[in-house]
């Protein structure tokens, strides 16, 4: 027997220390070039985007327990992101300003939601359950902007104001917003360094959602390699031989979808905790399809795979909607000018503005040709080059993650 | 009395009379064969006992229990475990893992939450699933991706994850349909050697007379959605009524 | 009871307009079996058709009036679209003002051009793939279409009005020996309900009496019987989603005047288009019209006063309660039928 530790095996300790490095370290790797370099426009190493990828990254992981493992594709996730983002405001305007007590009150409030919405939405499979998510995250965007109004201050947003009690906090000092905190240290407080010619920001807020995504992460290992975790898979590969061996499929799909509601109550309290702000915007559908985009990019149904999807996504967002066209102008001006001209429209249409049609590109050729995503791509290169042209039985691999067509049967059919 | 009895059973579609006055006994540690045309209601009756069909009419008692109004997850529970016609299994899933489940749901019951515990702790499961393979000789296939495998192995799995939840009665719905001959002797081999081996309920519906009259202990012939005869091969083999019955039937005894 | 009725009229060209969407989508879903999320797209690029032909329309040529200053005194540049000044001030400025009818003319062969493309090159190879893939694509598809069309047109609504014949209203409540001016309703969005009603009655004559719709029927109810009798059904099945994607673009064009053409309106519409399919039952051609019209309607009902103080934000959410209802006390829908969509 080989030795486990925190009871993963090496494999998948391996994944976590990867994890771990990545994220803890992500202020130095998205910051590689010089500052003033040309270059310098590619760093992402500022707080707002790392926040957003880390956060993204805990949606995308709890979005793959439910879609990755039963192969139940909700429409709607994006409305427990929103619902957890009220949620940890609303505290943060009555109790006080440390986010602990926030975010657990937002995965509490998503998990009731998800509890409600998925006992309903799963009694059907198949696109009828991708349509009543959607129809029910639909709704609770509406409600959010009418009949809720003064639980989700409708079209403005939930925001801070001076006059809230906040509790805990005691009695309100100077007429400056207070800011978000753990135990003291705000949130927005960054340490900047400086070294080898570059500019290392390490933020208060990134690194606690730093923490609290590789927990995240670690517990989505736990789940996957468990018994629970073989259930919910056998869920999306046959429900008829899962009841015919005195299984319950349902109560199993429903404890997925509330945990995955749960991360994507997490995502929104820890949002909330970033920018004490709440919107319905962040419940509307596109927002749904955001983390089914990010997660079948990177892989649907590996570890991996979502928090690659979502980091890759938030970075290449930031970075090409920078991309305007004097900075095409730059790179291309070796070109003769007719040919330059040419290929800066070409790619002007792409960045900028058009990142969402370099998105929709992109993904309807993942969708097309790589149904399991960037982690699929990468391990066929990886074995390319391991082996040479030599072709290997897919399933000679024992690697759990490299099963033949992840992602490629939706439940209920 | 026998493990599972059959009362009366009638079902209807519509205007179509399926089932009619079914009375079925089928004695513990027996093989009992369901043999009929088709269109007798051989399957109409199978879907009846495992909780896929309600009956119109009728009792359906399995070792004393009622089963009607029971989802099927319970009527396995209760020591039924179904084979299906096309084998049933997890796909995506590799052989070994095929066979952890049904020992779960044998030990856990219908859902259990063990989401933190890790698959690796399970050694009593484990060694209870291996010795089943062992058993079906498939144990050098544990981490084969089970539908990458040929039918007959994937029956023969289907089969042993029924076993490995040690049920009372096993039910096999045409198990060598669409077989090649090899593959249907196999699977005859199989089921001789469970029989042998275990104390063990089978009823079995097939249409391949060869594979009743090998197994069957009692057999019951259906048609019309009513049971004709019941009674031992030999005596099947010889009434004139079940040749009637089979009239422009191929037989291959 | 004046309210009533002006409720059934308002509910009735949002109606149409959900009719005409759900219509092609269960078309597309029943013959294909393919879940289309990019069919709100094509509703939309019917809108930019109407936009199209009336900005062609109107492409100007500068003449300089001599005889005429602005107010800084220079000499007046006035600007004649070239229709005016080929066809004569007369014809050219109907032309103009008619550009919205006339866009029907022109936008049925680009949307069949457009529905083929898709069908060939897209849709055909996702039809063996499963569901969730077919959605996730044709999202992807919608996203490419909804950003192209945004680099286009730009991200503001364009009015497109409709022809001066139309505007105004007319006063329903006269003709029915009410008050003058209680129940009115605007000309066009009458033209847009008598339009859908001739569109969907065009679809189902279409499908009951040509031998080319018996097959399609047939393929919808049983598509592998029909091939093994050697119809080449893949051919008409791409004819069909050209009709689904004409059917769609004539709904948008119609009311580009009703809603001012923006890049997002086609997902705004496709989600209440799926609901309404859903709700009249999956690959059902009638459940879908029926569904549409009475979503409309009950959404339109919704948004009186009386009942919005009894039950607040009603009329934002009524859609979305009424399928989620339907779906869990009627899986297959008001019409759908036994076998679509089902483990």
């Amino acid at each position: 027997m080989k030795k486990n530790i925190l009871g993963l095996n090496p494999k998948d300790t391996k994944f976590l220390l990867i994890v771990v490095f990545l994220t803890l370290f992500t202020p130095i790797l998205l910051q590689p070039f010089a500052a003033g370099s040309e270059l310098a426009q590619f760093n992402g190493g500022y707080p707002d985007l790392m926040q957003k990828i880390a956060i993204f990254g805990i949606f995308a992981v709890g979005f793959n327990i439910l879609f990755g493992l039963t192969g139940y594709l909700s429409f709607g996730h994006a409305a427990f992101l929103g619902i957890g983002s009220y949620a940890a405001v609303w505290m943060f305007k009555l109790l006080t300003m440390n986010v602990i007590p926030g975010i657990l009150l937002a995965m509490v409030v998503s998990g009731l939601f998800a509890a409600a919405i998925g006992y309903v939405s799963l009694r059907r499979s198949g696109i009828y359950f991708s349509i009543l998510t959607l129809a029910f995250a639909q709704m609770c965007y509406k409600m959010a902007y009418s009949v809720l109004t003064p639980l989700t201050n409708g079209e403005t947003g939930l925001q801070l104001t001076l006059n809230d009690p906040r509790i805990l906090d005691g009695a309100q000092q100077g007429s400056s917003l207070p800011v978000t905190n753990i135990f003291g240290l705000a949130m927005n407080s960054s340490y900047k360094v400086e070294a080898l010619g570059r500019v290392f920001t390490f933020n208060v807020g990134f690194y606690f959602c730093a923490v609290i995504a590789i927990l995240a992460f670690y517990v989505a290992i736990r789940l996957f390699r468990s018994p629970f975790g073989m259930m919910l898979r056998a869920v999306k590969s046959n429900q008829q031989r899962m009841t015919y061996t005195g299984l319950d499929p349902k109560p199993y799909t429903l404890a997925a979808f509330v945990i995955s509601g749960m991360y994507a109550g997490l995502a929104g309290g820890l949002l909330a905790a970033m920018d004490p702000l709440a919107g319905a915007d962040r419940m509307l559908w596109t927002a749904s399809g955001e983390v089914v985009i990010m997660t079948i990019l990177g892989g649907a149904g590996t570890l991996m795979g979502p928090v690659l999807g979502a980091g890759v996504i938030k970075y290449l967002e930031n970075i090409f909607s920078k991309i305007n066209e004097g900075v095409l102008h730059d790179w291309f001006s070796f070109l003769p000018d007719g040919v330059e001209d040419v290929v800066i429209w070409v790619f002007a249409r792409f960045t900028g503005e058009g990142w969402h049609l370099t998105l929709g590109v992109t993904f309807m050729l993942v969708v097309t040709f790589l149904p399991g995503g960037l982690i699929e791509g990468l391990k066929r290169l990886a074995s390319r080059i391991r082996n040479g042209s030599q072709k290997r039985d897919k399933y000679d691999d024992p690697d759990p993650e490299h099963r033949p067509d992840p992602g490629k049967r939706v439940a209920g059919e | 009395m026998g493990i599972l009895e059959v009362k009366g059973v009638g079902k209807r579609f519509g205007g179509l009379q399926a089932l009619g006055n079914v009375n079925l006994s089928v004695q513990e540690n027996t093989v009992h064969a369901i043999i009929g045309p088709n269109g007798a209601g051989k399957s109409t009756l199978l879907n009846c006992l495992v909780g896929k069909l309600i009956p119109d009419e009728g009792s359906v008692t399995f070792a004393g229990t009622s089963v009607l109004g029971k989802k099927p997850h319970e009527i396995n529970q209760l020591g039924i475990s179904r084979v299906f016609q096309t084998p049933e299994i997890f796909g995506d899933l590799t052989v070994m893992e095929n066979m952890m489940i049904p020992c779960f749901a044998k030990r856990d019951g219908a859902f259990r939450m063990h989401a933190i515990e890790s698959m690796e702790a399970e050694t009593d499961l484990i060694a209870k699933a291996e010795a089943m393979l062992e058993d079906v000789g498939m144990l050098e296939k544990r981490e084969m991706i089970a539908s990458s495998m040929s039918r007959g192995d994937k029956r023969r799995l289907e089969i042993a994850m029924c076993l490995v939840q040690e049920p009372k009665l096993l039910l096999l719905d045409e198990p060598t349909a669409g077989m090649a001959r090899a593959d249907t002797n196999n699977t005859i081999a199989l089921l001789k050697e469970i029989k042998e081996k275990r104390d063990i309920t089978i009823a079995i519906i097939e249409h391949d007379m060869h594979v009743v009259f090998s197994l069957a202990d009692r057999i019951t012939v259906l048609a019309q959605g009513t049971p004709l005869v019941e009674d031992t091969p030999d005596m099947i083999k010889g009434n004139p009524k079940v040749k009637e019955a089979y009239l422009g039937e191929t037989q291959q005894v | 009871m004046e309210t009533i009725l002006l409720q059934l009229l308002n509910g009735l060209d949002k109606g149409s307009a959900y009719a005409l969407i759900a219509l092609g989508l269960t078309l597309i879903f029943g013959t294909l079996g393919v879940v289309n999320f990019a069919h709100g797209a094509l509703f939309m690029i019917g809108a930019f058709c109407a936009v199209t032909l009336s900005r062609l329309l109107n492409l100007s040529f500068e003449t300089v009036d001599p005889t005429r200053t602005d107010f800084l005194g220079n000499p007046l540049k006035v600007k004649t679209p070239y229709v005016e000044a080929w066809f004569g001030p007369d014809f050219g400025h109907a032309l103009i003002d008619w550009s919205v009818p006339l866009a029907i003319l022109f936008s049925i062969p680009i949307m069949i051009a457009v529905g083929f493309i898709m069908e060939r090159g897209l849709i055909k190879h996702f039809y063996k793939r499963p569901h969730a893939d077919q959605i996730l694509v044709t999202f992807g598809l919608a996203i490419v279409l909804q950003e192209v069309i945004k680099y286009v047109y730009g991200a503001n609504p364009i009015s497109t009005p409709a022809p001066d014949a139309f505007k105004g209203s007319f006063d329903f409540g006269a003709l029915l020996g009410f008050d003058p001016n209680l129940i009115i309703y605007p000309y066009w969005r009458l033209i847009y309900f008598g339009f859908a009603a001739v569109v969907i009655g065009a679809v189902f004559s279409f499908l009951q009496f040509t031998t080319f719709g018996m097959v399609v029927r047939a393929g919808m109810a049983d598509r592998e019987t029909v091939g093994l009798l050697g119809i080449n059904i893949d051919r008409r099945f791409t004819l069909m989603f050209g009709l689904a994607a004409a059917v769609a673009g004539m709904a948008g064009v119609m009311y580009a005047p009703i809603l001012s053409p923006n890049y997002h309106m086609g997902m705004d519409f496709l989600v209440l288009s799926f609901v309404v399919v859903v709700v009249g039952g999956m690959g059902s051609l009638p459940g879908a019209v029926a569904a549409g019209f009475l979503l409309g309607i009950l959404e339109s009902f919704a948004s009186m006063n009386w009942i919005k103080d009894i039950i607040p934000g009603i009329d934002q959410i009524i859609i979305y309660v009424v399928a989620i209802v339907i779906l869990l006390t009627r899986p297959r829908g008001l019409m759908g039928r036994k076998g679509v969509m089902e483990e």
